[in-house]
């Protein structure tokens, strides 16, 4: 009910207002401003080099959070992803080594991918179980087939042309090729999420899924999309990971799962569904990112850059838990105050 | 009020957009680390005769590495570079290349790591050497194209066979045994366990190895998977760990267990952490080379690849300060020596 009053009483404000003032905003002007301290107060940071290895190091993540996003904005979550980029490396690894071309592996690997999401929504939707649950299990089972198939060892001969694809740079700029991929995929996701009759749907389903049926939205086959989705875009990620590293292991992106769900709860999405925007993620990613980056060039211990991250972590939710509650006694409070008959003389 | 709180948000805003704009701006003319494009060979850096010294152990906290660059800080100031250590909370490739691509933009004299997979870290590294730093590779290599020199701690045949000596010894050359190791891909242990295995068929005929189960080099992992063991094979005689983590953690669960004086643990470990396992009569003995020397070598090497003394060559040698003069063998290794055995008689000459 809560959420719902904050509903009101956001759209109570004018437009640029509800765009000026938001997690999101905050969010980007927090990035803006870490972006700006490190270039000062950081040797080397201001470099072209910076901003290349700060991509490739989030671009995984990066397409990986898109798929989140809705996901989390249902209230469903996805923990499997880290275990998915595992398997479809090892999938695509273990095929290349088979013989089979690049091209047709990378086909397969995602084919994996949509059958793992596809297993996590059915779980989800026809047997009727949390997600959280659902997929802490296929977490543990993509994770165990994958570390299965290739024991231990690792596939590394990939095609140099494949793997410095996945490291090389658009000409003449320092923004790695694996952006554009990113770009197109944003842009498909921002159209799905953020213009669409399905994405108002799914923030419907994050606010009230009894609601959201009512309505006219299918929210099973929603949900069961989204998971499928989740799984081909963890798919992609892992085949990107595997031509970037140049090694496919069954071990590869363990924990990556934390660091997406990470991004995409400072980006703004909150965990019980209903709210969030793909802005927010990204600018959350690159945040983690651009942090992490800037105190590794300026000697910061691991352990230390971990607690720095968690504490941001904790603040923003804390922090956005706070703002919804102020606003949710304001609400009450105006609501008691104009319920009380006005005297006709005001103005 | 609210207006004056709206309007304060607005200007902070407008102010940080303007200051990130002027960095953005700034950050286009200086060009200095906008490194090449990796050509694969690398290493062809000119001598920068900056001493600088970069340890990345394969992940921070680990006793182990803690007393390799205690040694390598050692050696650093012997010859006055700079030292530094850096390194991944976790041990994962993908962090180490984040660490060496920072490395690469500081632009350090050399870099000192122990991989946490041959090949994921190779194309950061040969970056690092298209820049000019030279890269050894110390306890866990790459492949050979990706670094300059490694510096073996001892060669897998000799550490292989101390350890199948040493179970054989415990256990009277018959029975039963299992092995604790680290990660299911970590580059040593695998090779010595499949040296183990050959050792064991050909000159151990009544010993029979059961399993290989992975602690990961976790502490409470690698616990469990000792308690699971003496569990599944109740006629086990022997347990070989190589792994400093795994080999304390088997015999921190065997000390409290009532398998404690059935089973025996050998292996790789440290002084300090085996100490009251060997004074408790849990362990009788165990192997290991001396990790600070190994670091000490490390950075001696790194020294004499920046002043350009030695180039990484087979046949190349170089003085490395209290341990004396080293030959750079064949796939530009340099080997420490032979593992050293730790019992009751020696473990408290040592401190590490």
């Amino acid at each position: 009910m809560m959420s719902l009053e904050r509903t009101y009483q956001d759209y109570g404000h004018p437009l640029w207002r509800r765009w000026l003032v938001n997690r999101e905003s905050a969010i980007i002007v927090l990035l803006i401003a870490v972006l700006a301290y490190a270039s000062i107060a950081v040797p080397k940071f201001a470099t072209p080099a910076t901003l290349t290895y700060l991509l490739l190091d989030v671009a995984t993540i990066l397409m990986i959070a898109l798929a989140m996003t809705p996901i989390m904005i249902t209230g469903d979550i996805d923990l499997s992803v880290g275990s998915m980029v595992g398997l479809s490396s090892v999938v695509f690894g273990v095929l290349f080594q088979a013989g089979w071309s690049i091209p047709v592996a990378i086909i397969a690997a995602l084919a994996v991918g949509a059958l793992g999401g596809a297993l996590n929504g059915l779980l989800v939707t026809r047997i009727g179980l949390p997600a959280l649950a659902v997929t802490i299990g296929t977490m543990a089972l993509f994770r165990g087939i994958a570390v299965g198939l290739l024991g231990t060892t690792a596939v590394t001969k990939f095609p140099k042309e494949w793997t410095s694809l996945a490291k090389a740079k658009i000409p003449g700029t320092p923004i790695p090729m694996v952006m554009i991929l990113f770009v197109v995929l944003l842009i498909a996701f921002a159209l799905m999420l953020h213009f669409s009759s399905f994405g108002r749907g799914v923030y419907a389903i994050g606010r009230s899924k009894d609601a959201a049926a009512f309505y006219g939205v299918n929210v099973a086959r929603t949900r069961l999309i989204l998971f499928i989705i989740s799984g081909v875009i963890a798919a992609l990620g892992g085949i990107y990971y595997t031509l970037r590293y140049g090694s496919a292991r069954g071990d590869n992106a363990t924990g990556l799962e934390l660091q997406v769900i990470a991004a995409v709860v400072l980006g703004g999405v909150s965990v019980f569904g209903g709210r969030g925007a793909l802005h927010g993620v990204i600018a959350g990613v690159l945040l983690i990112g651009a942090l992490s980056s800037a105190l590794r060039l300026a000697n910061v211990t691991a352990d230390v850059i971990n607690i720095i991250t968690g504490v941001l972590l904790v603040v923003s939710v804390v922090a956005s838990s706070l703002i919804d509650w102020v606003q949710a006694r304001r609400t009450k409070r105006l609501n008691r105050t104009s319920s009380t008959p006005q005297p006709a003389t005001v103005g | 009020m609210k207006l004056m709180s709206l309007s304060g948000k607005l200007i902070a805003a407008a102010a940080a957009i303007s200051l990130g704009l002027t960095a953005c701006g700034g950050t286009t003319p200086a060009n200095p680390t906008d490194s090449p494009a990796a050509t694969g060979g690398g290493g062809g850096g000119e001598a920068s005769g900056d001493l600088s010294i970069t340890f990345l152990p394969k992940n921070l906290g680990n006793p182990y590495f803690d007393t390799s660059s205690k040694g390598g800080k050692a050696a650093v100031e012997e010859f006055k570079g700079t030292f530094a250590e850096v390194g991944p909370a976790s041990a994962t490739p993908d962090a180490q290349v984040s660490y060496i691509n920072t490395l690469t933009q500081q632009q350090v004299g050399a870099i000192v790591v122990s991989a946490n997979d041959p090949q994921a870290i190779c194309d950061a590294l040969n970056e690092a050497r298209d820049a000019g730093t030279k890269v050894v590779t110390f306890d866990s290599d790459t492949n050979p194209e990706c670094r300059d020199l490694f510096v073996s701690q001892a060669d897998a045949a000799g550490i292989a066979k101390v350890q199948v000596d040493m179970i054989a010894e415990q256990i009277g050359d018959a029975g039963e045994i299992a092995i604790l190791s680290a990660s299911a891909n970590a580059t040593n242990q695998n090779a010595w366990i499949d040296l183990m295995k050959k050792d064991l068929a050909d000159n151990h005929p009544n010993i029979k190895m059961v399993e290989v189960v992975y602690g990961d080099d976790d502490d409470q992992t690698s616990f469990d998977k000792t308690a699971a063991l003496i569990q599944t094979y109740p006629e086990l005689k022997g347990i070989v760990s190589p792994t400093t983590v795994g080999i304390a953690a088997a015999a921190r669960y065997l000390s409290t267990s009532s398998a404690k004086g059935k089973v025996a643990i050998t292996g790789l470990g440290t002084p300090n952490q085996m100490r009251e396992y060997v004074k408790d009569g849990t362990v009788k003995e165990f192997a290991l080379w001396n990790p600070e020397d190994l670091g000490y070598l490390s950075a001696f090497a790194a020294k004499n690849l920046i002043d350009g003394t030695i180039k990484g060559a087979e046949g190349d040698s170089f003085e490395a300060g209290k341990l004396g003069k080293f030959t750079v063998g064949a796939d530009s290794v340099v080997l420490l020596g032979d593992p050293y055995r730790f019992n009751a008689d020696n473990i408290d000459d040592f401190d590490f």
